[in-house]
């Protein structure tokens, strides 16, 4: 369905009556020739680039429930592209760049706000690291700033700056980064997908894969059987049930991580902080939410709902930072699955059964990564080969040593 | 959550540090041909179940004991718990008595 003011109008003097819903609910073919599972962000922006880049027909997503019900609809919106490690940081970049003409691309108001983000650092060597990390990202392309304390004080001057334990130094600063709405973001490939001819299949939960002769021919769904030359996976939170059903184990665990919302307020906190050594991050939504999170909560679950002393650490976490938030009321709270894999860092690649293409591993911090993730998997879905920027995002990374551990925590997934 | 500690009673999880599947506790054999893809194994993949789960829970904040915990990961509904040096003990297996 397309938008235009004329239509605008239209609509408001006739009881807006004549809105249709903004992609089709089709019944699903007998087969495809790519299957996507999962009809998160990371599936929709899939299917999409697909079609629309690639140039690829007859596809479908399925999804267990509806579109935006899993985590890109449990997130909190940041887009960021502040990683060090070169196998990272030229793939955030260039979902960045994609974000930067997202809306034009789709033709959808996604809400992208380049608010910026600062990273706190607290202590000198934290400092120079947050130098070193700086000049990675220039490398890449992005931008970064390197703040001292008074000119953070310019731009944040509501933060605890003397905090005993964490007193804040300075901060790295990225302007491009920001906040973008996601389920409009959702939504806004759902509907480019659609009008692009992929069928978006909701309440069909894959129950099984077809597998013959090492090659996947298809799979078994609450819907029927569905036949298809490739079948992506892209379920991020429950990539190893998934794929069990393919016969595979994953270097993945599943965690549960929190997200908060408190009620409207006027505007007070300008673009996202985050403050690692207290486990707290924070935004405030166009709406006036603050939106905030922390750590997970460091047990394998597949819940989508965490525990109360986490709420706690997080709670005490932005009152160490910013102790003016402190009478504000907390509205929501939820938790989504999170893939946590052995190196922090995620998959985009083929798996040991012809046709059958994995992408997950995402952490807590796949949101970011939905463009970027989409086009890369579409790319490899298309062309069997890996996107220019995710080739180190290797299946078999673990078993040659080429892991990219940004924290160096090693095959610990809750401390990554 | 609450961990029903087998010699201190119930203790609360936040007393305690996750360390993940309690399959960790058998180490591959070292001297076996395929060792090398027994140990990546071993370090890397994980079941991951959705549903029973046992666990290895170290009581860092108390008696510094390793826990087997079995837990619902569905439900976060603790099952039981065991210490790590009994769940590790080889099973002696009993004749059936005549």
């Amino acid at each position: 369905m397309k938008f235009s003011a004329l239509r605008v109008v239209k609509e408001a003097l006739t009881g807006h009556k004549g809105w249709k819903p903004l992609w089709r609910n089709p019944q699903p073919q007998p087969d495809y020739d790519i299957v996507i599972v999962g009809g998160g962000g990371h599936g929709l922006a899939t299917a999409y680039y697909l079609a629309k880049t690639f140039g690829k027909a007859r596809i479908a997503v399925l999804e267990k429930g509806w579109i935006g019900s899993g985590n890109v609809g449990r997130n909190t919106t940041i887009v960021r592209s502040n990683y060090l490690l070169p196998g990272n940081q030229p793939f955030y970049e260039f979902s960045m760049k994609l974000w930067e003409g997202l809306e034009q691309e789709l033709n959808f108001n996604a809400m992208v706000s380049q608010r910026g983000i600062i990273n706190l650092f607290h202590t000198d060597a934290q400092r120079d690291a947050f130098r070193r990390r700086g000049n990675a990202m220039h490398l890449s392309g992005a931008d970064a700033v390197l703040l001292d304390r008074d000119a953070l004080r310019q731009k944040v001057p509501f933060l605890n700056y003397d905090n005993a334990r964490f007193p804040i130094k300075g901060g790295l600063w990225q302007p491009r980064a920001g906040t973008a709405r996601h389920d409009g973001v959702a939504w806004g490939y759902a509907r480019g997908a659609d009008m692009l001819g992929v069928d978006i299949i909701q309440n069909c939960e894959v129950t099984g894969f077809r597998i013959n002769a090492g090659r996947v021919r298809g799979v078994e769904t609450t819907r029927g059987y569905i036949g298809a030359a490739k079948v992506g996976v892209a379920v991020a939170g429950s990539s190893s049930r998934v794929m069990a059903m393919a016969g595979q184990r994953l270097p993945i665990e599943s965690h549960v991580l929190q997200a908060f919302v408190s009620e409207g307020l006027k505007p007070v906190i300008p673009g996202v902080i985050t403050f690692g050594a207290g486990h707290f991050y924070i935004s405030q939504s166009d709406k006036g939410g603050l939106v905030f999170g922390g750590d997970i909560d460091g047990y394998n679950s597949y819940a989508q709902r965490g525990n109360l002393p986490v709420v706690e650490d997080v709670a005490q976490g932005g009152m160490a930072l910013m102790p003016m938030i402190g009478r504000a009321r907390l509205l929501r709270s939820w938790g989504g699955l999170v893939d946590m894999s052995m190196d922090g860092s995620p998959i985009i690649d083929r798996t040991a059964i012809d046709g059958l293409y994995l992408n997950g591993g995402w952490c807590y911090g796949g949101f970011k990564a939905t463009p970027a993730s989409g086009f890369a998997f579409a790319h490899l879905l298309a062309t069997d080969r890996p996107h220019e920027t995710a080739t180190a995002y290797r299946l078999d990374r673990f078993a040659t040593g080429h892991v990219i551990d940004e924290r160096g925590a090693g095959a610990q997934p809750n401390l990554h | 959550m609450l961990i029903p500690h087998p010699l201190l009673g119930l203790r609360d999880a936040e007393e305690f540090v996750y360390l993940g599947d309690a399959s960790l506790m058998q180490r591959p054999d070292p001297d076996s041909p395929t060792a090398l893809t027994d140990f990546c194994d071993y370090v890397f993949l994980r079941d991951n179940p959705a549903g029973v789960h046992r666990e290895l829970w170290f009581h860092e904040q108390g008696d510094r004991s390793w826990l087997v915990v079995t837990r619902n990961t569905l439900t976060h509904e603790i099952l039981g718990a065991e210490l790590a040096t009994d769940a590790a003990r080889p099973t002696v297996t009993q004749e059936p008595s005549a």
